[in-house]
Parts: C-alpha cells; structure tokens; sequence
C-alpha cells in the first residue's frame, strides 16, 4: 500500500564500477586455459618452419612411442574433414578462395602452417613428442608483398587464384569520370601510402578444448571465440558435416580478441575430429605467443596509390584509390569483406566528395592471414581520407583544420548518402566536434609555437595532427549484409531473451558476449531503468549456445547498439506481458494502467499497486490468467537494425620530433568523440583509452615484418612493439552526444571509434612536424629510424 | 629419429604458497607458472608470451615480484610465494584491487592478476609515486585493452588511500 510511487536511481548514465571485476581481480576468472575437465589430453602441433613448401614425407613412428603419447595424425587422418568455410564471398571475389584445412596435406603455404599433432596426457609430453615427428619438404619460393605477388613469375600460392588474385573489386563512381575530375581539379596531388600489417595481440592467445560424446555423438567445443552460434553452425554445417544442434559451443572468460577472435579456426575443427579419434577424450589445444604471432589473423596491410583532386580554397574534388590488399595465405573467414565494403565504401569520410573511385585487388601471400582487426577497413579508411586532408592542406596552403571543415557534410544534411554504396550516415555534428578539440588542444597557440620554433631552429619540432572521422558500426540489416555480392550472404541481427522469475528476479541472455566490454554490467543497467528491477536483481547470460538465443556475435562495436536493442526490445514486451496482466490483477482496463518504476497501478489510484515481482509470480503460478494468456514473464527478439550507426569526432594529437634522433614524443592527447547516448561513461572512455593505444602504436611503434623467405620476423613480444605504459600519453577525452535515430537508445557504439581515429591524428601531427623541411608523407610505423633517414636526406 | 634421452629424475621441494604448504616432485625444467597452474590448480597466474616480456604470470617470491615463466620451481625449495589468489577475495579486497576496481583498471582481466602483483609490490618500495614512476614500474606488465590510463589511475588510487588521503 504504497502511498506514492517512489523513483529509483536511474543507471543508464552512471559510471558505475563493473559487476565482472572482483573475480577477475582476485583469480577466479575461468579463462579457457584454465577449464578443468576430466580425462583432458593436450595437443602439440607439427608446424612448418617454411614459408613455401611441398610435403615429401612425415615420420610419426618415433613420436608415436613416446611416453603419455596417446595419439599422432597428419593431414591424411582427417580427409573426411572439410576446409574452413569462406563466409564472405563480397562480389568480386573473382575466384574460387582456398581455405584452410585442419592439418595442411600435400603442400604448405606459410611458416607455421600445422602439418601433424599429437596428443598425450601433458603438454610437456606432447611437446616432447611433437618434436620427435620427422617431417621431409621439398622448399618453394615464397612472396610476401602483395604487389609483387601479382606479377609476372612470382611463385603461385593457389592454382585457383593466377597471379595470386582472388578478389578484384570496385566501388564508386567509374575510374573515367573522375580521372575527367582530377584533370578539371585546380591542384592535383598523388601519394603513395602503405597502411602496415599489424599483429592483433590479445594478451590471452587462442584455444580450443575439444570433446566428443561417444553415446550421443554430440560435440562440446570450449573456445576463445566472439561469435560461438556462428562458429556452430559454420562448423557443424561446412566442416563436420553434422546438424547444427550436434554441437555446443562455450566461450569461457576471454582475454581479449579485438577481431582475431571471430574467425573459424583450424584447431577449433581438429580438436573436435582429434576427441572423436580418441574416444572421447576431451583435447586442449592453447596457441603459444609464437604459435598466435604466425598463424592466428593479421590485419590491415594495405598498399595504395592515391590521386587527389582539389580547389584552391580546399575543397577535395577527386579521389582515385588503387588499393592491394595483401590477404595471406588463404582466405579466412571474413577475409573479403575488410579492404571493400568496410574500406572502399567510407573512403568519404566525413566530407562532401563528388568524385571518388576505388579499386581493390585481393592477394594472395605466404603470410598469415589478414582479417579484422579493431576497426576492420575503417581505419585504412580513415587513414586514406586524412591524410588526404592534409595533402590538400599541404597543396593549397590552407590549413588542415580549415580544410576539414570547408568538406564537412553538415549536421542538416543528415541522413547524408556518401554516394558510394555505403549505407546513409545517420546523423552528425562534425564541425561542433572539430571546435571543441581545437580549443581543448589550444591549437592556435600551438601553430604559435611551432612557428616561434622553426623561426629559431629548435631541436624539438613541433608537430599537430588532426583526425576528424566518422566509422560504420552497429552492423548490419541483414537486407544489406546478407546481399549476394556484397556481404557474407547470412543475417546481421542480433538477440535477447528476458525472464522474470517467480523471485521477481530478472535474467538476459544475449547472443552478444563480452571480451572486456563489460555486458554484465551495462546491458543490466539498461534493463534496470527499462524495467523498474533493481540492479542487483539482474543477471546477465551469455556465451553459451545451449541457452543462449542464436546470436551473432561480438565485434563491429555492435553490442549495445544492435544487442542493447534486443534486450530493450524484449524488456517493452515483457512490459506488455505485465500491464495486460495487472490490469486482470487489478480490475482495470489495460489503457488505465501505468507502469512505472517497477509498479503498476492504476491511473489516478496510486495506492492500488502490483509490483512487477507480484506481477511475475502472478503470471508463474498462472491460477489466474486473463483467457488466452500464456503462463511466465519471458519474451525473445530478433533484431534486425534498420541501418548502421556511425560514431564520430576529432582527435587532435601533439608530437615533439627530435630533429637529431628521429625520436618522437606524443605530448599531448586530446579526443572528442561522439557515440550517441552513453550508458555507462566509465565503459566508454576505457573502451576509447584502449582504442587510442591501439592506433597509436600503428602509427608508432608496430609493424608486423616478414623476410622475403617468408618467415615473420617480428615473431615475438622481443621484436613486435606493443606500447608499454610509458609509451603512451596521457589522453584528454570530451565528447559530444548526438543521439542515433536507428534505435531506440540512441546509441551508435564505441568499441573502435577510438582506434580509427587515433592513427592518422598521430602520423598527422608527426608528418606535420617535419613538414616544413619538404617532407610531404612519411610512412608507420614512424621509429626514430624513419624519422632520421628522412631528417638526414 | 630423435636420440631417446632418459628424463632426468624429479626433483622433491616444499613450498608455502599463499600461506599453505606444499611438497611436490617437479621435474626440472617445470616452470614456477606451470606447477603454480598446473600442479596446484592456482589458475589465477596466466600465461601471455613466450618468455618475460608481457608479466601476466607475476607472483611475489619471497617478497618480490618476479615473472613466474622465468624461474624453475625446482629452484624454489623453501620459497615463499604470493599469487592473486592470496592477496584479496571478494569482499576483502586489497587497497589495489580496490583502485582497479574502482577506477575500471581492467576490461578483459587477462593481464590483471600480473598487473596488480607488480603495482603492490611496487608501491611497497614507493609508497608515493609521480605519474612518471608509476608508468615505468608498469613498465614490465602489458595491457592491450586499458591503454593504461586507468591502471595508473587505479595505482594513484591506492597509494592515496594507503597514506590516508
């Protein structure tokens, strides 16, 4: 008998600390490293220690009679095992692609490339035995740089793709209209470009723990992964070749994934095929750093030729983009949908460009292979289009803060189609960003500066680079994605199901699961307020697909925008369930009642009050239903999101250059960013503070190296610069809030932003700082070394 | 034809770990990591390099934080050893995971137990660290998703609510 209906703490908004911290802080994660099981037998993989290569002959005999062995195979033990699927054929993808197998048979296409494993009891005797397997190969020569690899009598990886070209595509208007654009254009400028391969790195490698039921035939596969339906279903249907429901798939704690981890991977499928050979045993397989460094995806490597076209006063007129997108040594799973659509389509950026034409040509190297990584296309993307800004700048003399803003589309102009196939933008405020980071940075006073020191030659240049970008996340409307030529052919939706419990106590399960996002906490947040439950009151499900609605998975910084919708979506349905059935509680008609604040009550009455727990006890004991009614509060949705959303801001970066050393010094950090409506700020900065390290260090310190022999140089954590805690700045982070109108929440996500945005603000403001002494580009990572070459010259 | 070598014999020691004894056999080239994980079960203390350059595996060994994939536990007879698991349960955090808790020091957790190992050892020896000092110290541990602000920040935490700020 309340006398009135008091209002609860709203959390959507709050910076609340996570639910998942105190057992990841105290060691009582369960990472998949850590999963204990009965009868557990460890794998060791054979691997090829060359690039290119013809399997002679492999000896198992001597391996085979090692202590706790339990069993050796090769690539001829699992024939009936189907390569890994290519779920994305993007039109243009001219020939057939070849896939990886679960052990390479005949021949070998990259160092590390798996050829035998064994299984034994620990993994130091399979280890010991994997060392004891006798491999014969007769060597070929190998390519690494995707150019090259095109040409005329570089070594063939694949008879399928000639001149290893498995993709050819185009996006844009024809390459002769804006060849005609860049003739008319009153400045003209061409650029090489070369956006490195980077090594993704999440600190815990990749996994698999394999197990089969000899009894029912069904399958448990434990696995660090980011999209376990889709892995299931990839699977069961492409490369066991069982139904889907044969096979569970459950993600553990996952230490990271940043892309890497979306992939259908060869040991996700041997494991599997190695527990059905040995009877049922489960089997662990876990990467070594050494092991994820040579074989689980790379990302980006990009090389491209661009033409710029521009007006005197700034405004970009053409842009012609010849892209090689160098894609390793098979195609993996998403392979063809980073360097086109997810590239070519948001070469825009946030400018009004009349004319752009892309073309991108996929190959074939005898390197890893090369998929998503945190921004997936939109930071080569980003990339191209802001160093096109400043090129402009460069070339006209306008400066680049001016240059961007003379090109911004405007926030009238929303939803806003780029005209090259990407989806409308849906809504915006770049210029708003853009002043708010100008004046946050001081950045007339830096140009100032700089001045003061190039007039009396100071040792320190000082260097300021912008990075005004817009990204498409929240993927995808299934009508899009799924079209025949242009995406992966299957749906982008995502899903939630809400009970509540006759305890009143309320549980989500996702089909979105986190690897550091912290879906616990701010997917129960959202359906705290949405709902009226306590907080506390909620839990969070996820990661495992017996349970778990078919969901699509993590990555494309879709979680809240796409996940979220579902959740919220299933919450408004729940909330129908309950008004229908406190007006029956109530005595009332359906349109008197309000629900609010977790209570229902009748319009004007308020003391005639059914709580949402009374409501869902109510609806378990289901003695008294309204007719037609069905018992318990639990609603599902699918929901297909109607478009993308596309985050944006301004980063502005300030670098000291040491003109003797080459030594850069980033001092100053500062990001504006916009992702629509904000659930919880403590979630967001962090996800931002990590996407800036990550496209820092590209501009900074890491580049992933092979020889021309094939073999990765940067092989390990000794030679690959992951940034170090003081090797980043401090980062000053503002933002704008433009709401989203695809969904309901307003939000657009914030998983990547950060990244796309960072790399070119940084190799901006680097490039800027010795832009007076003639040098116009430079290209990352941006070591001292490279700096000094080109200050020596 | 790999030579076939007899394994060398085991080697017996006692340790106390997170104020509990243990004996065991170990062989000799047994990890202090790989029988902290596997041989006790203490899965808090995780692996993400080949060797000593990401210090998720940091313990504290007689007082120190040392990289628990480049000592044998063959090494250790006698040894007192620190894990994660010793330094603070839900409910009575240590005044460092409270700074990473409140502060969102970690996302994934991965490189957390390690982190948090170094930090405490580290604000031993510097009980009022400069930004500077705190972001060299870390200097050994990686984060690939905090981008570290917020482990700092989460450090800065505790050093002021242990002097009694």
């Amino acid at each position: 008998m309340v006398a009135s209906v008091e209002t609860p703490e709203k959390m959507v908004g709050k910076a609340l600390k996570r639910r998942e911290d105190p057992r990841l802080m105290t060691g009582a994660g369960n990472f998949l490293d850590d999963v204990k099981l009965a009868g557990l037998t460890h794998a060791a993989i054979v691997r090829s220690p060359h690039a290119h290569a013809k399997i002679a002959n492999i000896d198992t005999s001597a391996a085979a009679g090692l202590p706790g062995v339990v069993g050796v195979f090769t690539g001829q033990d699992f024939l009936d095992v189907n390569p890994m699927p290519a779920a994305w054929q993007a039109g243009g993808v001219t020939n057939h692609p070849v896939t990886p197998r679960v052990l390479a048979i005949n021949e070998v296409h990259q160092v590390g490339d798996p050829v035998a494993v064994v299984v034994a009891e620990t993994l130091a005797q399979a280890i010991d035995a994997a060392e004891a397997v006798h491999v014969v190969w007769d060597l070929l020569p190998a390519v690494v740089n995707a150019k090259r690899a095109t040409e005329a009598g570089a070594p063939q990886l694949h008879e399928e793709a000639p001149n290893n070209i498995v993709l050819e595509w185009e996006c844009g208007k024809d390459a002769a209209t804006v060849d005609a654009a860049l003739s008319a254009s009153d400045v003209r400028v061409s650029q090489s470009i070369v956006n490195q391969r980077l090594i993704p790195t999440p600190m815990e490698t990749r996994g698999s723990i394999g197990r089969y039921d000899p009894g029912t035939g069904d399958y448990t596969l434990w696995a660090t992964s980011q999209a376990p339906h889709v892995h299931r279903l990839l699977l069961a249907a492409f490369v066991l070749g069982v139904p889907e429901q044969k096979i569970r798939v459950i993600v553990p704690d996952m230490g990271g994934g940043f892309g890497c981890k979306i992939f259908v991977y060869y040991d996700m499928a041997l494991t599997l095929a190695l527990s059905k050979k040995v009877g049922g045993r489960p089997v662990k397989f876990v990467e070594d750093r050494s092991e994820n460094y040579l074989t689980t995806t790379h990302g980006r490597d990009h090389i491209t030729d661009l033409e710029i076209g521009a007006s005197n006063d700034g405004h970009i007129t053409a842009i012609k983009v010849k892209t090689f997108a160098n894609l390793g040594a098979y195609f993996s799973t998403i392979a063809a949908g980073i360097p086109t659509t997810l590239y070519g389509r948001m070469l825009a950026g946030c400018y009004k460009v009349p004319n752009i034409h892309c073309h991108v040509t996929g190959v074939y190297t005898n390197t890893a292979m090369v998929d998503a990584y945190r921004g997936a296309g939109r930071p080569e993307a980003a990339f191209v289009i802001e160093r096109v800004c400043d090129l402009v700048a460069g070339a006209t003399g306008v400066d680049p803060a001016e240059v961007r803003r003379r090109n911004f589309i405007q926030p009238s102009d929303f939803p806003y189609d780029t005209g090259i196939g990407m989806l409308p933008y849906d809504s915006g405020d770049y210029e708003t960003a853009l002043d708010r980071a100008l004046t946050s940075v001081g950045y007339a006073e830096l140009r100032a500066e700089q001045a003061a020191r190039r007039e009396r030659g100071d040792g320190k240049l000082l260097g300021i680079g912008l990075s005004s970008y817009v990204e498409v996340c929240g993927v995808a409307p299934s009508k899009w994605i799924g079209l025949q030529g242009e995406g992966w052919g299957a749906g982008l939706w995502e899903s939630a199901n809400v009970k509540v419990h006759l305890t009143g106590k309320v549980v989500v399960t996702t089909g979105s699961l986190p690897h550091g996002q912290g879906h616990e906490t701010t997917f129960a947040q959202l359906v705290s307020d949405e709902l009226g439950v306590p907080y506390d009151d909620i839990e969070v499900e996820h990661s495992d697909t017996h349970g778990a609605p078919f969901g699509f998975g993590t990555y494309g910084s879709r979680s809240l925008s796409v996940g979220g919708t579902a959740i919220y979506k299933s919450v408004g349905k729940v909330r129908e369930k309950a008004i229908k059935l406190a007006a029956h509680m109530l005595e009332a008609a359906e349109a008197d009642i309000v629900l609010e604040n977790g209570k229902a009550y009748v319009k004007g009455l308020p003391a005639s009050v059914k709580t949402i727990q009374e409501i869902a006890l109510a609806a378990h004991v289901a003695y008294d239903l309204p007719a037609g009614m069905e018992p318990y509060l639990d609603e599902t949705t699918y929901y297909d999101p109607p478009n993308c959303t596309f985050p944006f801001g301004t980063h502005i970066c300030v670098v000291e250059v040491d003109r003797d050393t080459g030594h850069v010094v980033p001092i100053r950090y500062v990001a504006v960013d916009d992702v629509g409506n904000v659930v919880n700020p403590l979630i967001v900065d962090g996800q931002i503070h990590g996407g800036i390290a990550q496209g820092l260090a590209q501009a900074l310190y890491e580049g992933a190296v092979y020889n021309d022999d094939g073999q990765l140089v940067t092989g390990t954590l000794m030679d690959y610069a992951i940034p170090r805690a003081s090797n980043v700045p401090f980062y000053e982070l503002d933002r704008t809030v433009t709401p989203s109108p695809v969904n309901p929440m307003g939000v657009k996500g914030a998983g990547e932003a950060g990244t796309i945005a960072s790399t070119p603000a940084v190799a901006n403001a680097v490039i800027d700082a010795v832009a007076h002494l003639g040098i116009k580009h430079l290209d990352m990572p941006l070591t001292p070394e490279r700096l000094w070459r080109a200050l020596s010259n | 034809m790999a030579d076939t070598v007899a394994a060398p014999a085991k080697v017996a020691i006692s340790v106390t770990v997170n104020g509990k004894a243990h004996s065991a056999e170990v062989e000799p080239r047994t990890l202090l990591v790989s029988f902290l994980r596997e041989q006790l079960g203490l899965t808090g203390t995780h692996i993400g390099c080949d060797t000593s350059s990401c210090g998720a595996c940091v313990v504290h060994l007689n007082g120190e934080a040392v990289k628990s994939c480049t000592i044998f536990a063959a090494q250790l007879d006698g040894a007192e050893i620190t894990t994660i698991e010793g330094l603070g349960t839900d409910g009575n955090l240590h005044v460092v995971q409270e700074g990473f808790w409140e502060m969102h020091g970690l996302q994934c957790g991965y490189c957390t137990p390690g982190m948090i190992m170094t930090s405490t050892a580290f604000l031993k020896s510097n009980p009022n660290p400069t930004e500077d000092e705190i972001r060299h110290a870390l200097d050994g541990n990686l984060c690939r998703c905090t981008g570290y602000q917020n482990i700092v920040r989460a450090v800065q935490y505790a050093a002021a609510k242990s002097n009694g700020a």
